[in-house]
């Protein structure tokens, strides 16, 4: 009994102490099981919309976007074996609009097709403000002039936006104030899958 | 992450994840030039003026063409032109000019040390595109980022400076990059035109045989011989010049291996290179040129943001 107290107070301990290090709290939004599951109803959605998928682009956002969106296509790609999915990703560094602000690292660019007269599905990771969207619509139209754009994120902080855009496939919707983070975490880059609220100081 | 500098004026002052830095971003502006509207907004709100107070073709064009491609606003600027003929100074000339409200200055200027003065006086950011004999880092950097597409890296490849290396500020800004970024460097030519302690100075093997060290390199980014620059004859004619040091197909194919040939430009056809070598497919002369562009965009995007 007396053994099982200390262990209780070790732990406790324990995790104050990490959390005192982190100086936030953490919030599980969607676990590992659930981010799976949430990936395929996504994948399912656009294939819905989209049963022909020789007209659609996919593309992924840099720098977090693309693991969601690597997740999605492969989703889709194992549902329909054999079909060509076009999928690109995009980096939208040179049109952030607070470039002046502070300086962002580029990432690669890689759309290897026209998207000219193409219905284009935009993949996130997490919807805030939608100014990184609004930069990737810029972005987007100097590769051509496609028939119909689309935006897929796996979080939504709504009541959060600054701009006038809003998502066409949710993964989850959240609402969050200002002052708390959502992190998507990946098994390839973080080592598990994971989507997490941290409460700032 | 950002650049450990708020001017370019020199290789000398860039560490080596500076130069990466560049080079990096460079990459990715070549995808921009790629795409159907080669031009991205990120300097929509950046005044620059470009200030040639010596001649240029290849790099004032590539310097706006940068500017353009990146929506910044540019002003031109050729001494001939100017108050400079009717006498103004340096200092007096860009202060008048930047009371116009301009955030960055490039400048090429023919007396070495011209754009460190600049720094120090005035307050926009300032990018040296060429100084006297000093340097030109933005011709080492486009060097750079063409030796690493084509030979995949910088660390210890071997690259040979060959020609004028006493008058060239292209020569010392390789030098400083290669250097820096850990490939070995061998600079060869005539005694005459090497300086004396450069071996010392820059940790630089030194050669006097061309042979040798063409089949010693990977690369050979061979110089103009800069007869503007030569106040004293340092060698009897061209016609020697080029049967010593110049680089011939006949050469090229006595070699065991296959070098990379490069030039900054212009070319004396048929003094420090022949025709059939600087048109040959292993000279990468024109995607040089091409990565200026791209090479020229990073380093104004990575300095812009210091200019509030």
């Amino acid at each position: 009994m007396i053994n099982q107290r200390e262990f209780f107070f070790k732990a406790l301990f324990e995790g104050l102490c990490y959390f005192y290090r982190n100086n936030q709290y953490l919030k599980s939004i969607l676990s590992e099981q659930q981010l799976a599951i949430t990936i395929k109803r996504l994948a399912h959605q656009i294939l819905e919309n989209n049963t022909d998928l020789v007209n659609t682009v996919l593309i992924g956002l840099q720098p977090r976007g693309i693991y969601i969106s690597d997740r999605i296509v492969s989703a889709i790609k194992k549902e329909f074996p054999g079909v060509a999915v076009h999928y690109g990703k995009l980096d939208i560094t040179f049109y952030r609009d607070d470039i002046r602000k502070s300086l962002h690292i580029a990432n690669q660019t890689d759309i290897p097709f026209s998207i000219e007269t193409k219905k284009v599905i935009l993949i996130d990771d997490v919807l805030y403000t939608g100014r990184t969207i609004r930069a990737a619509l810029d972005a987007l139209l100097d590769f051509g002039r496609p028939e119909k754009v689309e935006l897929c994120v796996l979080i939504d902080r709504r009541f959060s936006r600054q701009l006038p855009i809003q998502p066409d496939y949710v993964g989850k919707s959240i609402d969050s104030i200002i002052s708390q983070k959502v992190r998507v975490l990946w098994k390839d880059k973080d080592g598990k899958d994971e989507v997490v609220i941290l409460d700032g100081e | 992450m950002q650049l450990s500098t708020r001017h370019l004026l020199g290789i000398k002052d860039l560490t080596s994840t500076d130069i990466s830095l560049i080079l990096q971003t460079a990459e990715q502006f070549k995808e921009v030039l790629q795409r159907p509207v080669k031009k991205v907004p990120s300097l929509r709100d950046v005044v620059i003026v470009n200030l040639f107070f010596e001649n240029s073709t290849r790099t004032r064009i590539s310097f706006e063409l940068a500017e353009k491609r990146l929506s910044a606003d540019t002003i031109s600027f050729t001494a001939s032109s100017s108050s400079v003929s009717k006498g103004e100074t340096l200092l007096d000339t860009v202060n008048n000019i930047l009371s116009m409200e301009v955030d960055m200055v490039v400048m090429r200027h023919s007396a070495s040390g011209a754009p460190h003065f600049l720094a120090k006086h005035i307050p926009a950011a300032i990018i040296n595109a060429g100084d006297g004999i000093n340097e030109h880092p933005t011709q080492g950097l486009l060097d750079a980022l063409s030796i690493k597409e084509k030979i995949g890296k910088l660390e210890g490849t071997k690259i040979a400076i060959i020609g004028d290396i006493m008058h060239s500020r292209v020569a010392q800004s390789n030098i400083y990059l290669l250097k820096k970024m850990g490939a070995e460097v061998t600079v060869c030519g005539p005694p005459t035109l090497i300086p004396k302690y450069i071996a010392e100075a820059l940790q630089v093997n030194v050669s006097y045989n061309l042979k040798e060290t063409l089949e010693w390199c990977d690369v050979a980014n061979v110089l103009r011989i800069q007869l503007e620059r030569q106040n004293q004859v340092l060698f009897s004619s061209l016609r020697e010049y080029n049967l010593a040091y110049g680089i011939s197909r006949k050469l090229l194919d006595s070699l065991h291996k296959e070098i990379v040939i490069m030039h900054p430009g212009p070319i004396n056809r048929g003094v420090e290179l022949d025709s059939d070598v600087a048109d040959s497919k292993q000279s990468i002369i024109l995607q040089q040129v091409e990565n200026g562009v791209a090479v020229r965009m990073a380093v104004l995007y990575l300095l812009s943001n210091r200019t509030n």
